[in-house]
């Protein structure tokens, strides 16, 4: 112990050892160089400063301010406002273009496409899913069959003004009657429609309730679905020949349908966002593959 | 005694100051070598970023360019993307390699040459003497009160070492943007501020390590002198001083009195002129990057007392051996050839070589394709089956590019894309890729109802320009489980 109280001079470097020893190896105790010192000085001294001039401190409901003023929050509103100058005349350019003239391979469409795909992100996944495939009673908007029509212009009105939305002067309504529930049909002339259905859908075979049907849907469905169940889109009444189908094609979907009929509701997105935004996503959802 | 612990001051404290180095002028081959080589990397460095070379209009006209704005690296007729980064983790290898095989073939020449830790403070030393004198002024004026001339001396070679640092820093920028257009923006400063900013820090840490830090920088930061001891063997080049032949040592004993004694006068010429401090008759240690200059000053030595030169020499430990039993000096040129640096060299040339066989076959068209899976598939209204596909396209060309981009394998296929109406609906569809540009495409593919599920298929990309090539990639098309 006393041993290693006292300075020890290695002979060959001339240098103090220090105390540690392994296995009768000694450290030599080379001092560190005196810049190493001044580093670790002036890293202190930075982070005084930085401690002075940004935000560093926390206290208990917020931080200290920094000198500068800085804030992430500031940083990402002028990252904001820079992003708002930068898309400003594409912006301007989509409110001043009717939807239906925008040229679809344009580079201003193809911003609109982008700028739908966000706006569909927020707003329109809840209902038509992430990839816009819909679900029952929630239209597949990928797909080539469209109740109230797929152009451009079209899906624009539908988007701007929403079905059966209260509020809206030009929202988009079909009302279709309640067969069954209002008693303007039996159970079994319902069964005979939808065995018609399931004929001209060609899922069934012809059947006597299919003829009896035919006769049926030409008295009560023909108004509006026209006498070839191809659908009528000023009313928004669907093609029943196609195997595409909102509520089911099957039988028990069906009779559902003919008992109570549907009526679905979206929101007219008119009264919610702005135009610009509207229009990018009449873009986006035309550009996903079924747009006419 | 000894040099170690004059290089860590007086034993004891925590910390040591940085003894004072002032390395002496010194003339001979290994000099001359040094300002060579010194002139020829510098002129790399300055010159290179300056060069011209006509890509067209299309691309940027400066042979050797990192564009990191667009993410395109320019080097002479090559083009990098960064999907090709590999390229640079190569060469980064072969430097590896070439370094391992450098120093086991001539030992740290890298150091004592080329690294531009050295280059930059051989470049100061110079400055220095040339307005503060050679060592011995030098030592005066540190000694010397404070004077006009003293002041007068310090400020103008600070003042020169900052100089020497914006130069530095300012020549690195234009690796990065057009030449002329930087320097003209930087001078009347519109430049971006991270020119600015690169050209400060590169000053300071120019000025620091160049002029401050020196060997520091060499002894205590880099971790190359630690590698290189497991680089070295027996039959490695490194600076010797032989013993054999120079101990013991004369200073102040006349040869006549009868005493044995070596060549070595203990003039201390080599430690003088050392730019690291070191006294290399000690042996081979840490701080010695092989600069030879102690080599340069012996042999002036020896030729002035009529002895041999080669008394401070490169040589191999082993050589060293051999001679010290008394055999002749071994040719420099003998210890390059061996098995050790031929298989250095071996890797060092494969992948040279490998590069440049990818390189050299690389296709400048290229073609991605990412299947859309949500949904995974719609159905049509006439019963068909639709799958969408993101499409890359890569040119890689710097001029626009027609291509053709076809289904193979998919009967009854039609492909149509985002932009246009299902009614365009084809076998094919052609666009033009813009020049060194990425074209992106949503594509829809339609298909009857029944078939394999999943069917697999390809899509091919195909240049309907003369020079032709093209890519494929593999997809596949889902259809629905169960007929509904």
């Amino acid at each position: 112990m006393s041993e290693q109280d006292k300075k020890q001079i290695d002979a060959a470097t001339g240098v103090e050892v220090n105390a540690h020893e392994w296995d009768g190896i000694q450290e030599l105790n080379t001092p560190l160089p005196r810049w190493w010192l001044w580093s670790f000085y002036a890293c202190i001294v930075f982070a005084l400063g930085y401690v002075v001039v940004y935000p560093a401190i926390p206290f208990r409901h917020s931080a200290s301010a920094g000198t500068l003023g800085w804030t992430s929050r500031g940083e990402l509103k002028k990252e904001l406002a820079s992003a708002e100058i930068a898309r400003a005349a594409t912006v301007k350019a989509l409110a001043d273009t009717p939807i239906e003239a925008i040229d679809p391979k344009s580079p201003l469409m193809r911003a609109a496409v982008e700028g739908g795909k966000a706006a569909f992100k927020v707003n329109c996944v809840q209902c038509h899913g992430s990839g816009a495939a819909g679900s029952k009673g929630y239209p597949n908007l990928n797909d080539d069959d469209w109740l109230w029509g797929g152009n451009l212009k079209e899906i624009h009105a539908t988007l701007e003004h929403g079905i059966r939305q209260p509020g809206d002067d030009a929202t988009r309504i079909s009302q279709m009657p309640a067969f069954g529930r209002d008693q303007l049909l039996t159970a079994a002339q319902i069964q005979d429609v939808v065995s018609y259905v399931r004929l001209v859908s060609r899922q069934d075979p012809a059947t006597a309730s299919a003829q009896q049907g035919a006769k049926l849907f030409a008295d009560n469905c023909a108004v509006c679905h026209g006498t070839d169940a191809k659908g009528n889109r000023t009313l928004g009444a669907p093609n029943l020949t196609d195997p595409i189908w909102l509520y089911g094609g099957d039988r028990a979907s069906l009779t559902a349908t003919v008992t109570n009929a549907r009526a679905g509701v979206m929101p007219a997105w008119g009264q919610r966002l702005d135009p610009v935004t509207v229009k990018m996503l009449a873009a986006y959802v035309h550009s996903l593959g079924g747009g006419e | 005694m000894s040099n170690h612990a004059n290089r860590t001051g007086k034993a004891g404290g925590l910390y040591a100051r940085r003894p004072d180095i002032f390395p002496r002028a010194v003339d001979g081959f290994y000099r001359r070598l040094k300002w060579a080589v010194m002139a020829a990397t510098l002129a790399v460095y300055y010159v290179t970023p300056w060069i011209r070379w006509d890509r067209g209009p299309y691309a940027p006209n400066q042979a050797v360019l990192v564009d990191l704005a667009n993410r395109r690296f320019y080097f002479f007729a090559i083009e990098i993307w960064p999907h090709e980064f590999y390229y640079v983790a190569g060469l980064l290898v072969m430097a590896g390699i070439g370094l391992f095989l450098l120093t086991a073939t001539v030992g740290r020449a890298w150091c004592g040459y080329a690294c531009p830790q050295t280059v930059w403070t051989d470049l100061f030393l110079h400055i220095e003497r040339m307005i503060d004198g050679d060592r011995n002024a030098q030592m005066r004026l540190r000694n010397a009160p404070l004077s006009v001339t003293k002041v007068a001396k310090r400020v103008s070679k600070h003042s020169a070492w900052l100089a020497v640092g914006v130069l530095t820093g300012g020549a690195w920028i234009f690796y990065f943007a057009d030449a002329p257009t930087l320097l003209r923006a930087f001078v009347t400063g519109t430049a971006a501020p991270v020119a600015y900013s690169t050209v400060a820090l590169l000053t300071a840490t120019t000025y620091v390590f160049g002029g401050w830090m020196r060997e520091q920088v060499c002894i205590y930061m880099c971790p190359w002198p630690r590698i290189q001891s497991a680089m070295l063997d027996e039959r490695s080049l490194i600076v010797t001083y032989k013993d054999w032949r120079g101990e013991p040592r004369s200073h102040g004993i006349k040869r006549t009195e009868g005493v044995p004694t070596g060549d070595c006068i203990d003039c201390n010429a080599c430690v003088q002129v050392c730019p690291t401090g070191i006294d290399i008759r000690n042996g081979p240690q840490l701080a010695c990057i092989t600069c030879a200059l102690c080599i340069d000053a012996c042999d002036d030595m020896m030729a002035r007392i009529g002895r041999p030169r080669g008394l401070i020499d490169y040589a191999t430990f082993e050589d060293c051996e051999e001679e010290r039993k008394g055999a002749p000096p071994v040719p420099i040129r003998r210890t390059i050839l061996r098995s050790r640096t031929f298989l250095y060299f071996g890797g060092w040339a494969a992948i040279g070589i490998a590069m440049a066989i990818m390189l050299g076959a690389r296709t400048r068209l290229d073609l991605s394709v990412g299947q859309e899976r949500n949904p995974l598939y719609v159905q049509l209204s006439d019963g068909s089956v639709r799958n969408a596909y993101t499409v890359k396209v890569r040119n890689m060309e710097t001029r626009p590019r027609p291509v053709r981009i076809s289904i193979e394998g998919l009967p009854g296929a039609l492909v149509w894309d985002s932009l246009s109406e299902e009614s365009t609906a084809a076998q094919s569809l052609t666009l033009t890729v813009a020049p060194d540009q990425v074209e992106r495409r949503r594509l829809y593919v339609r298909a009857p109802r029944t078939g394999p599920q999943p069917a697999d298929f390809r899509f091919r990309v195909t240049a309907l320009d003369p020079q032709g090539g093209g890519d494929d990639d593999a997809a596949r098309f889902d259809r629905p489980e169960t007929l509904r």
